[in-house]
């Protein structure tokens, strides 16, 4: 039976506010996985907690809500444990670079393939308004009581340092481009991260979407090429950094979007595979049940007194 | 060794202590495997510092001519590798026992040892006499409790021994272990073909090792006389028999039950465990090591959503980190295993020594109300039967269990016959049958609360998993009859879990006719049961701490002791609270230090003899 778009949307009916960026990211999400021809029972949709973490019950694929800052753990057991799953990890910017900043890092370092988006607003929206950790230092949003007082982190040169393999950025409202870069996330093999810029417009009156609509523009369109190939030679791959620091702090005037960095780097199920028999065949969740008895007896046998 | 309080040679114990990182662990293993080679029943318990090299560490390797599960204050011989070992283990050898040691650090005053710390230099010196006394002072004291110090130059042995094969120096350095065990045996006469076996089992990856350890242990013998009572002997064949600690046991009983995943943050001493399958990738167990104990749950959790049988093991400061992640598998009702391996608390505590200081802590870790089952084991093979166990009710009611174990078990190491692995049935859990399309994974047309398991990515199925109260398919609800009705859903696993287990499953019982019962939990058994031979006593093992097995028949009108490693009396309340009974004697002990035999027995009799008081508290060890 041919999929259409609809059979990635569920019977619910979003509660987000009016104008929230969320909607449209939903829309690029059901769009990407829908072009890419994804059976909605094979994407397993993983989120954390906040307005962002209700994405999941509003696609018809599966859908995994989890706790503050654990989208990352989960969705990489889920990956793990059944690799022929097309994983998507969501979380808002409290959830993924407060809360889960230590996920964050330890995914990077390991490099499963999976797809993380980020679903940046600046502000802890469910809670009403508090500052995040990409809030810049001194912004005071009409929530807060006074200009906030801690720097921002910067989602893409953190997740450069952490190793990620693909770094992006997308608009939420700018839903054709923000479903290519899906569609590229789950494609890439490896651990993927789009940062989106997500308008709140009931606490974040600083950057609306009026403010962000003539300053976004496509890094691809004006010719950046974000692959890094393994054979690079170290001179090209230092010169492809600074392109993609530039890239990543540019912020004012013009607010760059598309892919930054694309590297090669074998994934973790790649990685695991060089030493658990079989894996990804021999999955545990996929695997055929059987052969405990063996196993466990190739432990005993191990530890005999005498052979 | 003609003093010794027991038939001699029936029941033997070996200590070595030195500095940690200088090998002794290797001497106990050698020890232990050369005498269970010969048939003896070996049990090696380790103590040692949070600390890598240096500190002072010691091993007592028990044999005797049947199982046994439990140590003495008081050993049969004191193989001491520094001159700390000597001060440290003041009256810790038997009347008529050996003391083994280097002659060449006697003069050395007790000031010069730079790992003993001021609590203990004071304890010693004042037992010494005063002052900053000479080590030899110690051998006085040794000689007058009848004690026999044998002067065995080790280092200068190996130098000869090692020399006489060929080996230099350096190398010579290498097989001071091998040394000591070859000079600790000879004295006791044991022959030297298990040790030569062993050596050669032992070092078998590299041969050249092997050769000059079996070549250094021959000229050991061929220089150290046996003691005239030396007359240890081979009692019979190993058989199938294994040699393992409760880390080892753990890991082989949830293998039989099908575990697929472990995800591990390192933490003393639950690391063991996942290290060990790492190790064996024949075991088929995906182990990954994670940033912290947060993901090492929540990643468990995803893996047995996807329907990966999944465990973990940790210790108290990770399973604090983990509390909020056992809720959410309560209410997502998710599979989920965690071995705990309590060590002294609170907060860092006792990082290497052993304690039950968790028991309230694995009962109700988590906010809110949601079911859980907590279980405890008390031996090796405890632990291979409960490991299985906890990975098929997990599976079977789809909720979490504790597996309390602790770091007596999991660094003891104990010959027994090998598990009956055929014994174990990995359960299927309550599968679904040809789920399709939106799937009311939370049904609440389940049968005892468990509504049937279909893993997230099964081909033409969906619905949603959320950490919110939700409704059938797995969407957020705030309805206050849904909220009721899914509360009371998944309390009803609880009484099904009891009903499935049966009483049989949830406590032992020996000697239950006696008058005077005691109490405990975990791997006080071993220690309780020994302690109370021939004493009129019966013993309460429980096995479930949650659910808690119905006891007030079995204890009306008998006099309760309840024995545990905490302060407070974790169990006793818990007892109280489940019974209506609170114990008459409250025996307990937080020093860290594994309970002796003589201790408990000494315990035990004062209570008989109407001797104890409401509390008594253990203190031996060191």
């Amino acid at each position: 039976m041919e999929l259409k778009l609809a059979d990635y949307k569920s019977d619910l009916a979003p509660d987000w506010c009016p104008g929230c960026g969320d909607y449209g990211i939903l829309s690029a999400l059901q769009t990407a996985l829908f072009k890419l021809g994804i059976e909605p029972s094979n994407a397993v949709m993983v989120s954390g907690i906040g307005c962002s973490a209700k994405t999941v019950h509003y696609a018809a694929t599966y859908g995994v809500h989890t706790l503050h800052g654990r989208p990352l753990p989960v969705a990489q057991g889920v990956k793990l444990a059944n690799p022929e799953l097309t994983v998507v990890a969501m979380a808002g910017d409290g959830d993924g670079m407060g809360i889960g900043a230590g996920h964050f890092v330890g995914a990077g370092r390991r490099n499963p393939d999976l797809l993380y988006l980020i679903f940046n607003n600046e502000v802890y929206g469910m809670t009403k308004g508090q500052a995040s950790p990409t809030l810049e230092l001194g912004a005071q949003p009409k929530s807060l009581a006074r200009p906030n007082l801690q720097s921002k982190v910067n989602p893409l040169m953190l997740a450069f340092a952490a190793g990620f393999t693909f770094i992006a950025r997308g608009y939420a409202y700018d839903v054709k481009n923000l479903a290519r870069l899906i569609q590229q996330g789950i494609e890439h093999k490896g651990l993927a991260m789009i940062d989106v810029l997500q308008p709140c417009p009931t606490y974040n009156n600083l950057h609306t979407r009026e403010w962000f609509a003539p300053r976004v523009y496509d890094v691809g369109a004006e010719g950046h090429d974000p692959r890094v190939p393994r054979e690079m030679s170290d001179a090209e791959r230092a010169e492809r950094m600074a392109r993609f620091t530039a890239l990543a702090i540019e912020w004012g005037e013009r607010i760059p979007t598309g892919v930054f960095w694309q590297a090669e780097l074998p994934s973790f199920e790649e990685r695991l595979g060089a030493f658990l028999p079989g894996y990804p065949e021999t999955a545990p969740a996929t695997r055929r049940a059987g052969g405990e008895a063996e196993r466990a007896r190739a432990l005993m046998r191990g530890l005999r007194v005498a052979e | 060794m003609g003093g010794m309080e027991r038939p001699k040679l029936d029941d033997f114990t070996w200590r070595v202590g030195g500095p940690q990182g200088g090998g002794i662990e290797t001497a106990a293993t050698l020890f232990a495997q050369a005498l269970a080679r010969g048939g003896w029943w070996v049990s090696a318990r380790r103590e040692y510092h949070s600390n890598i090299m240096g500190r002072h560490s010691y091993l007592d390797v028990r044999a005797a001519r049947r199982p046994t599960r439990a140590f003495f204050e008081r050993v049969d011989l004191l193989a001491a590798l520094d001159a700390e070992t000597l001060v440290r283990h003041l009256d810790e050898v038997k009347p008529g026992g050996v003391l083994v040691y280097d002659p060449g650090a006697a003069r050395t005053p007790l000031s010069k040892l730079a790992m003993l710390d001021g609590a203990a230099y004071g304890r010693i010196s004042a037992a010494l006499g005063g002052g900053d006394p000479p080590v030899e002072k110690a051998l006085a004291r040794y000689r007058d409790a009848g004690v026999r110090p044998v002067p065995l130059a080790l280092t200068p042995l190996a130098r000869e021994a090692a020399g006489a094969v060929g080996a230099d120096a350096l190398t010579a350095r290498k097989t001071l272990n091998t040394v000591a065990v070859a000079a600790s045996l000879a004295l006791l006469g044991y022959p030297l073909e298990f040790l030569d076996a062993t050596l050669a089992a032992q070092f078998a990856a590299k041969p050249g090792v092997a050769e000059l350890n079996r070549k250094v242990a021959a000229e050991v013998y061929r220089r150290v006389e046996p003691l005239e009572d030396g007359k240890l002997e081979p009692i019979g064949t190993p058989g199938g028999r294994v040699y393992l600690n409760g880390s080892h046991a753990s890991a082989m009983g949830k293998v039989a039950a099908g575990l697929g995943f472990m995800s591990y943050y390192p933490i003393t001493p639950a690391t063991d465990e996942p290290f060990y399958l790492e190790a064996h990738p024949e075991a088929g167990v995906l182990v990954v090591q994670v940033e912290d104990e947060l993901a090492a749950v929540n990643m468990a959790i995803g893996a047995s959503m996807a329907g990966a049988r999944a465990a973990l093991t940790t210790s108290g400061p990770g399973f604090a980190l983990m509390a909020e992640a056992l809720g959410f598998a309560g209410i997502t009702e998710t599979p989920l295993v965690v071995s705990l391996y309590q060590r002294g608390g609170p907060s860092t505590g006792l990082p290497t020594r052993t304690e039950q200081g968790d028991l309230r802590f694995a009962l109700g870790a988590g906010h809110g109300d949601y079911p859980r089952a907590v279980l405890a084991s008390a031996s090796v093979e405890d632990a291979f039967t409960d490991a299985a166990l906890a990975m098929n009710l997990a599976a079977r009611f789809q909720l979490p269990v504790v597996h309390l174990m602790d770091k007596y078990l999991a660094s003891t190491t104990r010959v027994v016959e090998p598990f009956d692995i055929d014994s174990v049935e990995p359960d299927p859990g309550v599968v679904a049958e040809a789920p399709e399309g939106v799937f009311p994974r939370f049904s609440l047309a389940a049968e005892g609360g468990v509504s049937p398991f279909a893993p997230v990515g099964t081909p033409g199925v969906g619905y949603w998993i959320t950490s919110d109260e939700h409704d059938e398919v797995g969407h957020i609800t705030e309805d206050p009859e849904l909220r009721e009705a899914m509360m009371e859903k998944r309390a009803a696993k609880l009484a099904a879990l009891r009903e499935w287990l049966g009483p049989g499953a949830m406590y032992r019982v020996q000697n239950p006719e006696a008058g005077t019962l005691v109490l405990g939990w975990g791997s006080t058994e071993g220690v309780a049961l020994e302690a109370m031979e021939g004493l009129d006593l019966g013993y309460v093992q429980v096995r479930f701490l949650l659910p808690f097995p119905d006891l007030e028949t079995l204890l009306e009108g008998r006099r309760l002791v309840v024995l545990e490693y905490n302060q407070s009396g974790q169990f006793a309340r818990l007892l109280a609270q489940e019974t209506g009974r609170r114990p008459d004697h409250l025996i307990v002990k937080y020093n860290g230090r594994p309970m002796t035999i003589e201790e408990v027995r000494a315990a035990f009799e004062a209570v008989l003899n109407g001797e104890a008081g409401a509390h008594t508290v253990l203190r031996a060890g060191v």
